[in-house]
């Protein structure tokens, strides 16, 4: 009786998939296009469970800030970012091997339009989530500000971070990078941007890797949520741009609430 | 063809074109839009009048009609503080002055480069433009996207307005005519310099940005350590009544320790959540206390302030790792 139950209940939960594919409750025009560069014919689920925090309105179009969660779902693959309207679509994808369906980054948006993430379950569907943002424009196409300062490619590739410990155990870490992250789109200013970023436990095990896109912003700031196994010390950070510069940096983890100083101090002895 | 923003909104501006960016339906809206703001001073003490604005964000509703503008009559002439965020703004001011006193205007003083405080110069070409040293430099960087942004903010209201420079420098101290002590006190912290008026007659302080009423500070210029030191200066002083650059006119230093106790709630809230590690987007989502529950433009205000103010507040709580 009991295993009839769950049949049924899961028949009730796959439905909405073999009927026609639902309307885009953001109600984008540009999302036919979206679905088809993004996702081909892969099956696609507009899922509340995919949560995508953004600021109703863009103050800064070259940096607008959004967190993707995808945590409700469960077991995630892959997560990819993108923007509707964007002469780029995708912003980002983030690879999970031991990280959650989490992460923060700020993009920049040519004009307004739907932001979105799209998280693929195991079971090959993509699950998208998103909101609508106003923006007056302008972001893709605008030359980063980083080639006023005129010292600016002696500090490309310097990195930041810090790790928390959250109170469900998961390791919050978060990346800063000095990079102009041109989009190509600008005049004088050929694509230039880091394209791949991967982080590892300290025997080398990939915890997430994450795949930027054009539309990242300048100088990116990237929050991710890690389950590295217990007693992880900390962990390396490895990344190339588009031109082949190696970007490499680690961190200590930190094993107790509110002191990653102090772990760090501890790390930077070995 | 590479064209930058603005020579784009320049180019349109003036003609219809803009227009056809919008779609047909809002822009015969726009179109039945009555250009007229309705603007009548009312005295805020003696010889110190004020047309005050709401207590909104730019729409083109208010049509940017979100900013105190005063004048102040010395006995030799009028002192206009501010001049509002558009020619149609600053010409109704002209005229509603010219019906409230039989003085003429003597000169201009201006707050501070933000556009709802000065693109009614147009007005006032015939007198004297003053501002701040600190204040002229930041305009003649910024008057440009500051302009296109209040295109976009409130559209047909801004027909015909162009950014009329300063065209003196303002000093610090008493105003050097009239027959009342009207200081001029060169502060910081709203933006690179912020000038506010005090009458030593009447108590009053014409506080210009560095103080708000019941309307959310807003910080895209801001430093806020030293506008705090700047509201230290404004409180010592022990003003009657304050006009306040936006909200109304209150009494005593209330509106002084409003601000300043919304500044300290969001430099330290910004401080703990970047210590926290959270990102921007969720720094964004954190609660307004109670306290400011009374405060307009919350919390989309606070929202803007976070894209001011977090980057770097959230770069400085990270280390180097390589």
């Amino acid at each position: 009786m009991r295993r009839m139950m769950e049949v049924l209940a899961l028949l009730v939960a796959i439905a909405p998939l073999a009927v026609a594919e639902e309307a885009d409750p953001l109600a984008s025009g540009l999302w036919d296009r979206a679905r088809a560069e993004l996702f081909g014919n892969a099956p696609v689920v507009f899922d509340e469970r995919v949560v995508l925090l953004a600021p109703a309105v863009a103050e800064d179009n070259l940096n607008v800030p959004v967190v993707a969660d995808a945590r409700a779902l469960g077991e995630v693959e892959v997560m990819v970012l993108f923007a509707d309207a964007n002469p780029i679509l995708r912003i980002a994808t983030l690879e999970l091997s031991r990280a959650e369906p989490f992460i923060g980054l700020s993009l920049k948006m040519e004009q307004g339009g739907p932001v979105r993430a799209a998280a693929r379950t195991p079971d090959g569907v993509w699950h998208v989530g998103g909101v609508n943002v106003a923006a007056a424009g302008g972001g893709c196409t605008a030359p980063a500000s980083v080639h006023a300062a005129a010292d600016w490619a002696q500090h490309l590739g310097e990195l930041w971070g810090r790790a928390w410990l959250e109170p469900d155990g998961a390791q919050r870490v978060r990346l800063r990078a000095y990079h102009p992250m041109d989009t190509g789109l600008a005049f004088g200013h050929p694509a230039f941007f880091i394209d791949q970023l991967d982080v590892t436990d300290d025997a080398g095990a990939l915890l997430a890797r994450l795949r930027p896109g054009e539309p990242v912003s300048q100088h990116p700031v990237i929050t991710l949520r890690l389950r590295p196994e217990a007693g992880t010390r900390s962990v390396r950070v490895r990344g190339r741009d588009s031109d082949s510069n190696l970007l490499e940096g680690s961190l200590p983890l930190a094993w107790r609430t509110g002191a990653p100083d102090g772990d760090r101090r501890t790390g930077s002895k070995e | 063809m590479i064209l930058d923003r603005r020579s784009l909104v320049r180019g349109l501006m003036g003609s219809t074109a803009a227009a056809a960016t919008l779609p047909l339906a809002r822009r015969s809206a726009l179109a039945a839009i009555e250009l007229r703001y309705g603007l009548e001073p009312r005295q805020a003490a003696p010889g110190i009048w004020l047309f005050e604005g709401r207590t909104e964000y730019f729409s083109v509703r208010n049509g940017g009609n979100i900013v105190n503008t005063c004048f102040v009559d010395t006995g030799e002439g009028l002192v206009v503080f501010d001049t509002g965020p558009c020619r149609i703004y600053g010409e109704e001011m002209r005229a509603a002055i010219r019906r409230a006193s039989p003085m003429p205007v003597r000169q201009v003083v201006l707050s501070h480069a933000h556009p709802d405080h000065y693109l009614g110069n147009q007005a006032f070409t015939d007198v004297p433009i003053m501002a701040g040293p600190a204040t002229r430099a930041m305009l003649q960087e910024l008057a440009g996207p500051f302009a296109d942004n209040m295109y976009r903010l409130i559209d047909v209201w801004m027909r015909g307005t162009e950014t009329v420079p300063p065209t003196e420098d303002l000093a610090a101290g008493l105003l050097p005519f009239g027959r009342r002590r009207l200081e001029v006190l060169l502060l910081a912290g709203h933006t690179r310099q912020d000038a506010a008026l005090f009458d030593h007659d009447t108590g009053t302080l014409i506080a210009g940005d560095l103080v708000f009423w019941n309307r959310a500070p807003t910080t895209p210029s801001a430093d806020i350590p030293s506008w705090l030191r700047s509201l230290d200066r404004l409180e010592a002083m022990a003003p009657k009544r304050v006009v306040p650059g936006h909200g109304g006119v209150s009494e005593g230093v209330v509106a002084i320790r409003q601000t300043r106790r919304y500044l300290e709630w969001l430099a330290a809230t910004l401080g703990e959540a970047a210590e926290k590690g959270l990102a921007m987007a969720e720094a964004m989502r954190l609660p307004i206390p109670a306290e400011f529950q009374d405060i307009a433009v919350l919390p989309g205000e606070y929202v803007r302030s976070v894209s001011h103010l977090y980057p770097a507040i959230e770069q400085a709580t990270l280390p180097r790792i390589n």
